[in-house]
């Protein structure tokens, strides 16, 4: 007998996805700039004749190809080291993808488990384990990613860490609210009458109903990641020179705008374009799957 | 009233006590907090004389209490770099800092519920479009970039604005706008769908039946209700505000807290970056609690739950 409940009847449910049936309403535009970017990503050096790290000092600061003194060598103009913009790019997207999917995953993945665990049992475990996502919700995420820079030194893993330690915290809180919702429904207490075990009821009645929720907060989160990540390279703390990271490209371009453009702007227009992509198509798919998270 | 407020208020002091801790474990966390204070050519006797000055041999709970006692009496410990009372330059960037972000905040909050309402009452108009744009830009553009952005085509290309430092009006206009803008897509948004579910309610309807003028019944019973989740989300702002302060007081070289927390953190200035992260987190749970106290007062069904 299936006591697992149809996803799809999730969806029927809420009146919005009545009029939105169809495969055509999928938001092409965040999905085009999604899939270029985990495209240039993974075929990087395929992409490109030039290396992101090696340095050619006779070519610093040449502006991108259109204009005066550009060539199309480098179709986006070189930075301060005379390596190319355009490699530079699409290296960073590694990067940026490499450290949000790792996040996500190791961030979500706890705030996933403790979120079901704290909804499911409840009582005092339900108690303390909320108090610590409050406690840490509390506290600025970039302020605890830069005491985590200096403390246990720059680069990835503290970086991954950090934005991990904040991260589980709210899909935790997330988590916890939809168990909290799915417990009282009758199929779960028919799993209970018929002797199903409480591991059983969390893994196998519980968390395929909650997959929808943490699907959505995941691709909602990847552009909070993003711009951390951004952000703290950026101010010196993030993935350290000369990995190629976006953040860390509109700093070294930071003291020449007036003269070399090019080298901030780049970075800034791709981190800006994935973000949006990212948050758009969470928005999409929150609205087909779980629309009760309207309010986040 | 009173018990929801020393409810709270102990709460506040619960977690600030665990971010001093946690704070604390980390300075010791990958060896001594000396390391980090120490040049690369310090001998060990240099070591060894700091590891006693600043009583780093006693045992691990005899430290806690020293570094609690001094943060209560508010003796922070000294800053590497400046060589001052990490407090001390704390409290005197702090005005620069607070001169900024209520503007920041104002220009949100004057910006986001017109254009909140308007979208909301204009639902699918061009108004709600534009403006729904807007939001989604935002959020999306990363803090720094658009300080450096303003940056250029206001200081560089038009020569209008300043670029950096504190100064005169026109200083303020750019950092403010930065800080501002996210706050302000964030906010529009809510405002608009807190508007949308208010509009739909009883008491809305019978408000248009009494005959109230359409412009009342909108400003003056709806946006009231509206705001009320708005102000819980207010204070999630304010915590960020004073996070986004960092980058923005960098991009711009604000002389703030902010600024001062970037300066820490790249010159590994630890007893600095530990206490400004303490008094950070004292501010935003003290306005955290200003918030839940005027949510509480504004909203009864808060109090009495």
């Amino acid at each position: 007998m299936d006591t697992v409940e149809n996803l799809t009847v999730d969806v029927a449910t809420s009146t919005q996805s009545q009029t939105r049936s169809s495969l055509w309403q999928l938001p092409w535009g965040s999905i085009v700039i999604i899939a270029a970017m985990v495209f240039v990503a993974v075929f990087a050096p395929l992409l490109t004749p030039h290396s992101p790290i090696e340095q050619s000092l006779p070519d610093r600061l040449l502006p991108p190809a259109w204009q005066e003194g550009g060539t199309p060598k480098y179709p986006l103009g070189t930075d301060l080291f005379g390596r190319d913009l355009l490699t530079r790019l699409f290296y960073g997207a590694r990067v940026s993808l490499v450290v949000s999917a790792v996040t996500l995953l190791a961030g979500g993945g706890v705030g996933l488990i403790i979120g079901l665990l704290s909804g499911y049992v409840g009582g005092r475990l339900d108690g303390v384990l909320m108090r610590a996502v409050d406690a840490t919700l509390a506290f600025p995420t970039i302020l605890f990613a830069l005491l985590l820079a200096v403390t246990m030194g720059q680069g990835l893993r503290t970086l991954v860490i950090a934005v991990s330690l904040i991260l589980w915290a709210r899909f935790a809180r997330v988590v916890r609210g939809e168990v909290l919702a799915i417990k009282a429904r009758d199929f779960i207490a028919l799993a209970r009458v018929r002797g199903c075990s409480h591991l059983r009821i969390m893994l196998v009645h519980i968390l395929p109903n909650v997959l929808n929720t943490f699907m959505v907060l995941l691709t909602l989160h990847m552009g909070f990641v993003i711009i951390v990540e951004a952000s703290l390279s950026f101010l010196g703390a993030g993935i350290p020179p000369p990995t190629p990271s976006w953040g860390q490209m509109v700093a070294e371009g930071r003291g020449r705008l007036a003269s070399a453009w090019w080298v901030s702007t780049f970075p800034g227009v791709a981190i800006t374009l994935v973000v949006l992509a990212f948050n758009l198509f969470g928005d999409w798919l929150r609205d087909r799957l779980d629309p009760k998270l309207r309010q986040l | 009233m009173q018990r929801y407020i020393l409810h709270r208020f102990l709460q506040g002091v619960v977690l600030l006590f665990c971010v001093a801790i946690i704070v604390f474990a980390l300075g010791r966390l990958t060896g001594n907090p000396v390391d980090l204070m120490l040049p690369e050519d310090a001998t060990p006797e240099d070591r060894e004389h700091l590891l006693r000055a600043l009583g780093l041999d006693r045992p691990y709970y005899e430290q806690l209490y020293l570094f609690l006692a001094g943060a209560v009496r508010g003796d922070l410990g000294l800053s590497i770099r400046y060589r001052q009372p990490a407090v001390d330059l704390f409290f005197e960037r702090l005005p620069n800092t607070l001169k900024l972000v209520p503007m920041a905040v104002g220009i949100a909050v004057l910006m986001s519920i017109p254009l909140g309402v308007l979208s909301a009452v204009y639902r699918g108009s061009i108004i709600d479009r534009l403006a729904g744009i807007l939001a989604v830009l935002g959020i999306a553009t990363p803090n720094f970039w658009l300080g450096i952005g303003l940056i250029y085509i206001f200081s560089v290309q038009l020569g209008l604005l300043p670029s950096a430092r504190m100064g005169g009006p026109e200083h303020y206009i750019l950092p403010a706008a930065t800080l501002g803008t996210f706050a302000v897509a964030g906010m529009m948004r809510l405002v608009r769908s807190s508007m949308l579910d208010v509009m739909d309610s009883e008491f809305v309807k019978l408000a248009r039946i009494k005959g109230l003028s359409e412009l009342v019944v909108i400003w003056k019973h709806c946006l009231r209700n509206a705001m009320i989740p708005v102000l819980s989300l207010f204070g999630v702002f304010v915590a960020l505000l004073v996070t986004g302060a960092i980058v923005t007081e960098t991009v711009f070289a604000w002389p703030g807290i902010g600024r001062l927390t970037y300066e820490a953190v790249i010159f590994r200035d630890y007893p600095l970056l530990q206490a400004v992260i303490l008094l950070d987190a004292v501010i935003v749970l003290a306005v955290n609690l200003v918030i839940d106290i005027l949510y509480a007062y504004v909203d009864p069904r808060i109090r009495y739950a």
